[in-house]
């Protein structure tokens, strides 16, 4: 018979302040590592998430100590699938500009940022918005 | 995170340790402009120690670089930059924009 690597499914819910971030980074961490990611792509998967999740406080909720973040994820052999949960206010990302990276620095934007790290850290980056069950993100990042 | 600053003949010199997020970036903007405030715009930033760092870091930055240079009365200089944090400022385009030293030494010394 067939042997197969059991998936590894872990949920936790933070509440959304900044100071969580470090925490929900950890969680993150545990599970990159887990998952047997090398220590540059650990550190990538972690500012993804973080940058994310400074997002949900800062924009869907509008503030600090205005709602949770569900944070789970989900090994498998081929690839780590991170989901990001809020109940805030939705977005649509493809109206964020991608920030000018060629321009001189007075002309450097202030924000724009994360959005842009995310889409360029992670192989699949996927919104779901839904304003009764929650706004859902999903990361995944492959194995070689 | 954890912020020293020293101050040398001609420059300051601003150490960040630890991670540099969303949560800690106002304290390391409040640093930066304690400087400028007075009127010191040439200014080292050693991240030898920074073990993290996301937009909310860099828009700090970004920010103190713009006050720093306007006028041609300053800037800010990187030293110590740990191979992740590299990795972060590349992405965000931000290597042009700042001179990046191999030690706080050097980085002091060039101005």
């Amino acid at each position: 018979m067939l042997e197969t690597m059991s998936e590894i499914v872990n949920s936790a819910i933070f509440a959304g302040y900044y100071k969580n971030l470090a925490k929900i980074a950890e969680f993150i961490r545990q599970a990159a590592q887990d998952a047997g990611f090398d220590s540059a792509t650990i550190y990538q998967i972690e500012l993804a998430v973080d940058e994310a999740c400074s997002n949900i406080i800062e924009h869907a909720y509008g503030g600090e100590g205005l709602g949770d973040i569900e944070c789970s994820y989900e090994i498998s052999p081929r690839r780590l699938t991170i989901k990001l949960k809020d109940y805030g206010k939705s977005f649509k990302p493809e109206t964020i500009e991608e920030p000018d990276l060629k321009a001189p620095l007075y002309r450097r934007a202030n924000h724009g940022l994360g959005l842009h790290f995310i889409r360029e850290l992670i192989d699949e980056v996927s919104f779901d918005f839904d304003q009764k069950s929650g706004n859902i993100l999903t990361l995944v990042k492959y194995r070689n | 995170m954890e912020i020293e600053t020293r101050e040398f003949k001609h420059s300051h010199l601003v150490k960040v340790k630890g991670r540099l997020d969303s949560a800690t970036s106002p304290e390391f903007a409040k640093a930066l402009n304690e400087l400028t405030n007075h009127g010191h715009y040439k200014i080292v930033v050693d991240f030898k120690e920074l073990e993290f760092i996301t937009s909310a870091g860099l828009r700090v930055l970004i920010n103190t670089q713009k006050t720093c240079k306007r006028y041609n009365r300053g800037e800010v200089v990187l030293s110590s930059v740990p191979s992740n944090i590299y990795a972060s400022l590349d992405l965000a385009g931000f290597t042009v924009l700042f001179k990046i030293f191999s030690d706080e030494l050097t980085a002091v010394g060039n101005f």
